[in-house]
C-alpha cells in the first residue's frame, strides 16, 4: 500500500465515516430523548432521495401517500384537540397539493425541498402513532417495534420505488483536486452539512429552551415532568430533528452512492454501531465512532473486501464487552 | 315452454361436458418482491401465450396457464407449486424467476414426479443430471455459457491479464467460480479477484486493489444497478482497460442509472437484446423478433425484456413436447402423462427459440451452445449495441 492508495481509502473513510455519523447523531439524539432505538431510520433517509427521483420523473411518489394518511391518522387520534387536528389535516392536505405540483413542472429546486418535506412529518407522525400509545414500554419493547417499523417502511419504499437504483443529480457536480486526490465537488457538501448539524445541535442543546428541555427529558424524564415539560412533545422535536438531518443527509449523499429502497438498513446499521461505540449517549464520541467504523471499513474493503461487513460488525464484540464490564451497576429501567 | 328450456340447458350442458378438459400447466414467477423486474414481462408472456395458444389449441385441448406469484420467497415458491400440484393437478410446472426459489422447487416436483422448466439462470438447477434432477430442465443461459463468451471475446481482443470483482453472495461466487475456471483454460492471468455487498455505497477499496495489479480487462459480477457502482468507480479513478459486465445487467434500469459511466460496457447477453441487428443467418432472429413483436402489440412499445423471452422459450419447448405426448397418453392419467411428458421433453432437439437452439439430452437439460445463445453486446451512445456473435 502506497501515500496514494493510502490517501485514496482515508478520503473514502472519511466520506462514508461522515454519512454514519449524521445517522450516529440521530440515533443518539432520539435514544436519549425517548429511549427507541430508531431502527427505520435508514428508511427515512432513502424515502427522500427517492421522492425525489420520481419527481424529477413527473410521478407522484408514494410516500406523499403515506406521509399524508400517517398525518390524518394523527389527527384522528388528537380529535379531542379540536385546533391540533385541523392543523393536521391542513398539512395532511397541503402535502399532496405540494406533491402534484412537484411532478406537474415544478423546477428542480422545489422537487428537492418537496422530497424532504414529504418525509419530514413521517419522523414525528411515527412517534405519535406508534411509540406514543407506549409511554411506558421498555427499551426491548421499543426496539421491537421500531425493528418492526423497519420492514414496513423498507416493503413500502420497495412498492413505492421499485426494486432498482436512482440516482438524482448532485448539488455540485465535477471533481476538485485535492493534491493528487479527485474528490467529487458534492463531497463537501456533504461535510459541510455534517459540520452544520453537529454545530445546530450543538448550539439547539446549550441555548435554546427547547433544547434543554430535551436534555433534561434525556437526563430525568419524571423529573422533567414535574418541572412542565411534556415528555411526548420532546419525543416529537426529537423524532422531526432525526428525520431532518435523516432527509437532508439522503439528499446529499444520494448522487454519491446511488440510492435504492434496501440502502436504509445498511447505513443506519454501521450508524448504530458507531453509536455503539459512544455508548449512545455521547455525541462527540459517537462522531468518533462513526469515522473508526468509516476508515475500517475502506481499509479492510482494500485488505480483503469479502469479509468487509464481517471486520465491522465484529467490532461491536470487544466495545460490547467493555461497555457491559463498565455499566454492570445499572441494571434496570428508569420510572 | 319451460320443458323446451330445460331440455335446451341439458343439451348445452352436455355440450359443453363432451368438451376435454384444458390441459393445466402450472406457472410460478416473482411477480411482486426484488425480482419482480423480471417477474412481471415473465408474467406478462404467459398471458400472451396463453390467448395465443388458445386460438389453435394445443392437438385441439385448450390451454390454461394457472399463474401464481411467489414474490420473490423460496417459501412461497415452494408452497405455490404444492398447491399446483396436489390441488390443481398440472401437468407441469414452470418456473420460478429466483435461483434459490427454483433450487427449493427441485424436491417438490421430483418427489411429486412433475417435469418442471426453470426460468432461473444458475447451473446448479439442473446440474448434475441426477435422479431429482431428472424431471428438471431450464431456459436461460447459464453463467458458464457466459463466461465461455466472455473469454471467448477477451482472447480475441488480445486480453492477457484479467481481474474479478463480484457480489459475495450466490451470484458472484457462481460467477467467480465458472469465470476463473474458464480464463485459467483459456490462458488467461487472473490478477485480482475482490467481493462487494449489493448493498455497498462505497468500493473504492477493491477498486485501487484491482488498477495496483494493472489488468488488461475487469469483469464485473454483479447484476442490476448495483452493479453500476464498481464501473463508476474504475472510471472515476483513471482505469483505461476494457471493462466487462455478465449479463445479469441487461435491462434498462442499468443504462438509466449508469449513463456516461457505462459507455463501451462489453457484455454478453441473449441474442434477443439486439435482435433486430443480428446477421440474417442467426438462428434465433425470427423467433426473438417474432416475440418483441407480439409482445409489444399487446403492452406497448419498448415494453420487452429479455426475461421474459426465457418464458416464451419454456413455451416453445413445452408445446411441441405436450403435442408428442398427447400421442401416446391420455392427460386424464396424471402420473402416466407427467412421465410421459418428461420423457418426451428430454427428446427436445433443435428447437430454435429467442435465446438459442435447444437440444435436451440425458445429461444436459440445458442443452445450449455458447455460439448460439451468446452474442456480445457494448453500450454505445446509451444503447445496446451488436458487436460480435460466435457463429
Amino acid at each position: 500500500m502506497d501515500w496514494t492508495i493510502f490517501s485514496f481509502l482515508l478520503a473514502d473513510g472519511l466520506q462514508n465515516g461522515t454519512i454514519y455519523a449524521l445517522l450516529a447523531l440521530c440515533l443518539v439524539l432520539v435514544f436519549a430523548v425517548t429511549r427507541v432505538i430508531l431502527v427505520p431510520l435508514g428508511e427515512l433517509l432513502m424515502f427522500a432521495p427517492l421522492s425525489y427521483a420520481l419527481l424529477l420523473q413527473g410521478q407522484f411518489p408514494g410516500t406523499a401517500w403515506l406521509s399524508a394518511s400517517m398525518l390524518v391518522a394523527w389527527a384522528l387520534l388528537d380529535r379531542s384537540r379540536l385546533r391540533l387536528a385541523l392543523a393536521l389535516l391542513l398539512l395532511a392536505g397541503g402535502l399532496l397539493g405540494l406533491a402534484y405540483w412537484g411532478s406537474h413542472g415544478a423546477p428542480g429546486w422545489v422537487a428537492w425541498l418537496l422530497a424532504v418535506l414529504v418525509v419530514l412529518p413521517m419522523g414525528p407522525a411515527t412517534y405519535r402513532l406508534f411509540f406514543e400509545p407506549l409511554p411506558r414500554g421498555t427499551v426491548l419493547v421499543y426496539l421491537i417495534l421500531a425493528v418492526g417499523l423497519h420492514f414496513v417502511y423498507q416493503g413500502l419504499g420497495l412498492v413505492f420505488f421499485g426494486p432498482e437504483q436512482y440516482r438524482p443529480p448532485p448539488l455540485l457536480s465535477g471533481e476538485a483536486n485535492l493534491g493528487s486526490l479527485p474528490l467529487p465537488r458534492q463531497v463537501f457538501v456533504v461535510y459541510a452539512f455534517a459540520l452544520l448539524a453537529m454545530l445546530g445541535l450543538y448550539l439547539f442543546f446549550t441555548r435554546s429552551l427547547y433544547g434543554k428541555a430535551l436534555r433534561a427529558c434525556a437526563v430525568n424524564r419524571l423529573g422533567a415532568r414535574i418541572s412542565g415539560i411534556n415528555p411526548s412533545e420532546a419525543g416529537r422535536v426529537a423524532f422531526l430533528l432525526a428525520t431532518a438531518i435523516a432527509a437532508v443527509s439522503g439528499m446529499l449523499i444520494a448522487p454519491l452512492v446511488n440510492a435504492a429502497y434496501f440502502m436504509g438498513f445498511l447505513l443506519g446499521l454501521k450508524g448504530f454501531v458507531a453509536g455503539i461505540l459512544g455508548g449512545l449517549i455521547s455525541y462527540p464520541m459517537a462522531v468518533g465512532g462513526a469515522l473508526v467504523v468509516g476508515l475500517l471499513e475502506s481499509y479492510s474493503s482494500f485488505v480483503a473486501s469479502a469479509y468487509k461487513e464481517a471486520i465491522v460488525f465484529a467490532l461491536l464484540l470487544p466495545v460490547l464487552f467493555w461497555r457491559s464490564l463498565r455499566t454492570l451497576e445499572l441494571g434496570g429501567e428508569e420510572e | 315452454m319451460k320443458r323446451w328450456f330445460f331440455l335446451l340447458v341439458a343439451a348445452l350442458g352436455l355440450a359443453l361436458s363432451q368438451q376435454p378438459a384444458p390441459l393445466k400447466i402450472g406457472v410460478v414467477v416473482s411477480a411482486t418482491g426484488p425480482a419482480a423486474s423480471l417477474g412481471i414481462p415473465e408474467k406478462n408472456t404467459f398471458l400472451l401465450l396463453e390467448e395465443e395458444a388458445n386460438k389453435r389449441g394445443v392437438a385441439g385441448r385448450r390451454v390454461q396457464f394457472i399463474i401464481l406469484d411467489d414474490a420473490s420467497d423460496t417459501t412461497q415458491a415452494v408452497r405455490s407449486t404444492r398447491k399446483l400440484i396436489q390441488e390443481d393437478g398440472v401437468l407441469a410446472i414452470i418456473g420460478t424467476t429466483t435461483t434459490p426459489a427454483s433450487l427449493g422447487m427441485i424436491d417438490v416436483v421430483a418427489e411429486a414426479k412433475v417435469p418442471m422448466i426453470s426460468l432461473a439462470a444458475s447451473k446448479s438447477i439442473i446440474a448434475p443430471v441426477d435422479a431429482k434432477r431428472s424431471w428438471v430442465f431450464k431456459t436461460p443461459q447459464t453463467e458458464e455459457l457466459m463466461a465461455r463468451a466472455i473469454i471467448a471475446d477477451m482472447k480475441e481482443r488480445g486480453v492477457k491479464s484479467v481481474a474479478y470483482i463480484g457480489f459475495n453472495d450466490a451470484y458472484g461466487e457462481g460467477w467467480w467460480t465458472f469465470f476463473s475456471q474458464e480464463a485459467k483454460e483459456g490462458g488467461l492471468n487472473v490478477v485480482a479477484s475482490e467481493r462487494y455487498a449489493r448493498t455497498d455505497t462505497s468500493v473504492t477499496g477493491q477498486i485501487l486493489k484491482i488498477i495496483a495489479a494493472r489488468p488488461d480487462a475487469v469483469l464485473i459480477g454483479a447484476s442490476g444497478t448495483p452493479a453500476v457502482l464498481p464501473q463508476r468507480t474504475l472510471n472515476e479513478r483513471g482505469y483505461k482497460g476494457l471493462i466487462y459486465q455478465t449479463h445479469g445487467v441487461a435491462n434498462p434500469d442499468f443504462l438509466r442509472v449508469g449513463g456516461k459511466d457505462v459507455e463501451g460496457t462489453l457484455l454478453p447477453a441473449g441474442p434477443i437484446l439486439v435482435a433486430e441487428q443480428l446477421p440474417s443467418g442467426f438462428p434465433s432472429k425470427r423467433p426473438a423478433l417474432d416475440y418483441i413483436t407480439r409482445y409489444e402489440t399487446k403492452f406497448g412499445i419498448g415494453s420487452y425484456s429479455t426475461f421474459g423471452a426465457h418464458a416464451y422459450d419454456a413455451w416453445l419447448i413445452l408445446r411441441p413436447a405436450l403435442e408428442r405426448a398427447l400421442k401416446n397418453a391420455n392427460p386424464d392419467n396424471l402420473t402416466a402423462f407427467r412421465a410421459a411428458l418428461r420423457d418426451e421433453l428430454e427428446a427436445t432437439k433443435n428447437v430454435v427459440a429467442s435465446h438459442g437452439v435447444f437440444n435436451y439430452s440425458k445429461d444436459d437439460h440445458l442443452g445450449l451452445r455458447f455460439q448460439d445463445t451468446a452474442v456480445m453486446v457494448q453500450v454505445q451512445n446509451g444503447r445496446w449495441k451488436l458487436v460480435r456473435t460466435f457463429r
